[in-house]
C-alpha cells in the first residue's frame, strides 16, 4: 500500500517533482515538435478553409487544456479542503496561472481564427463568453488569493471559488450543443468517430499531449517555488543542496 | 509535402497574419512564463540563502 500521505508532506514533494521536471519538459519538447511537423507538413490543406485551419493545431488543445487544468485545480483545492493538507493548496496555486494562460491563449488564437472565417475577431456567444468567464474565474482565484495575507486561509478562499466555478466548465463544454453558436460543434468526442481526416487529428492529438506535459512540467516548477517560499524557515530547506553550494 | 517553396509556406495561402499571430503569440507567452518562473525560482533560493548565513553568523 502506498503511503499517500508522506508524499503530501512539502519536504519528501520537492525531490521528487525537482526529479520529474526535466522528464516532462523534453516530452513535452518531442511531442510539441513532432506535432508542429505533422500539423504543417503532413496535414493536408482543407478543402474549405484553405490554410487557415491550421489554427486548429494550437487552437484546440491550448482550449481543451484551459479546461482540464481547472478541473485538476478544482480537484485539489476539494482535496485540500477535506484533508486539509498543505501540498494540495499549493498544487491548485501552482496550476491557475498556466490555466489563465492557456485560456487568454484559446482566447487569442480563436480570434485570429474567427476574423477571416466568420469575418469577425470577437462575438458574443455562448462558447466565446462562457471561455472569457473561465479566463476571470482563474484571475479571480489568483486574485482572492493574492489579497490573502495568511496562506491558509488564502488556500481555503480560493479553494471555495475553485470548486464553484466548476459548473463553468461543462457549460463551456456542452454550450455549442445547448445554444445556437456561431463557433462549430465539436471536432472530436467520445461517443463517435471524428469528424476529421486521421492524419489532422494525429497532429492535434500530438500537441495535446505536449501541452499536458508542458503544464505537467511548469506546474512542478511553481510548486517548488511556493515550497521554497512558504516552508523558507524549515530546517530541511536549509539542508538542500542547492542551498548549500 | 504540401509546400513547393519558403514563400509559399509563410504565406499560408493567405492567411500567415493569423497563423503565424496564432504561433508566435503562443510560443512567446509560455517561453515568458518559463523565464519568469526561472527568476523566481533564484529570487526564492537568494533569500534562503542569505538567512541560512544569517542564521549560522547568529548562532556563533
Amino acid at each position: 500500500m502506498i503511503d499517500w500521505f508522506k508524499y503530501s508532506s512539502p519536504k519528501t514533494f520537492y525531490p521528487i517533482a525537482g526529479k520529474a521536471i526535466p522528464w516532462f519538459a523534453a516530452i513535452a519538447t518531442v511531442l510539441a515538435v513532432a506535432g508542429m511537423y505533422v500539423g504543417f507538413f503532413m496535414a493536408p490543406t482543407d478543402a474549405q478553409q484553405g490554410e487557415g485551419y491550421r489554427i486548429i493545431f494550437l487552437h484546440v488543445p491550448v482550449s481543451w487544456m484551459s479546461m482540464f487544468i481547472y478541473v485538476i485545480m478544482a480537484f485539489w483545492a476539494a482535496i485540500g479542503l477535506i484533508f486539509n493538507s498543505r501540498l494540495s493548496g499549493m498544487m491548485a496555486s501552482a496550476l491557475a496561472p498556466t490555466g489563465a494562460i492557456f485560456t487568454f491563449l484559446s482566447l487569442w488564437t480563436g480570434a485570429l481564427w474567427g476574423k477571416p472565417m466568420w469575418g469577425i475577431w470577437w462575438v458574443w456567444d455562448a462558447r466565446l463568453t462562457s471561455e472569457l468567464i473561465l479566463l476571470f474565474l482563474y484571475l479571480g482565484f489568483m486574485a482572492l488569493q493574492s489579497a490573502i495575507d495568511d496562506v491558509r486561509r488564502a488556500d481555503k478562499a480560493g479553494a471555495v471559488l475553485a470548486l464553484v466555478g466548476v459548473v463553468n466548465i461543462p457549460v463551456i463544454y456542452f454550450s455549442v450543443q445547448w445554444w445556437n453558436t456561431l463557433h462549430q460543434g465539436a471536432s472530436v468526442s467520445l461517443t463517435r468517430a471524428p469528424s476529421m481526416a486521421t492524419i489532422m487529428l494525429v497532429g492535434m492529438l500530438l500537441m495535446a499531449l505536449a501541452a499536458w506535459m508542458y503544464t505537467a512540467a511548469i506546474s512542478l516548477m511553481r510548486v517548488r517555488c511556493l515550497i521554497l517560499e512558504r516552508e523558507h524557515h524549515a530546517a530541511w530547506i536549509h539542508e538542500l543542496k542547492e542551498i548549500k553550494q | 509535402m504540401n509546400w513547393t517553396s519558403p514563400s509559399e509556406f509563410f504565406a499560408m495561402g493567405g492567411y500567415g497574419t493569423y497563423v503565424w499571430g496564432s504561433l508566435s503569440v503562443t510560443v512567446a507567452v509560455l517561453f515568458v512564463e518559463f523565464v519568469l518562473l526561472a527568476k523566481r525560482r533564484r529570487a526564492a533560493l537568494v533569500r534562503i540563502k542569505y538567512n541560512t548565513t544569517l542564521r549560522r553568523e547568529v548562532g556563533k
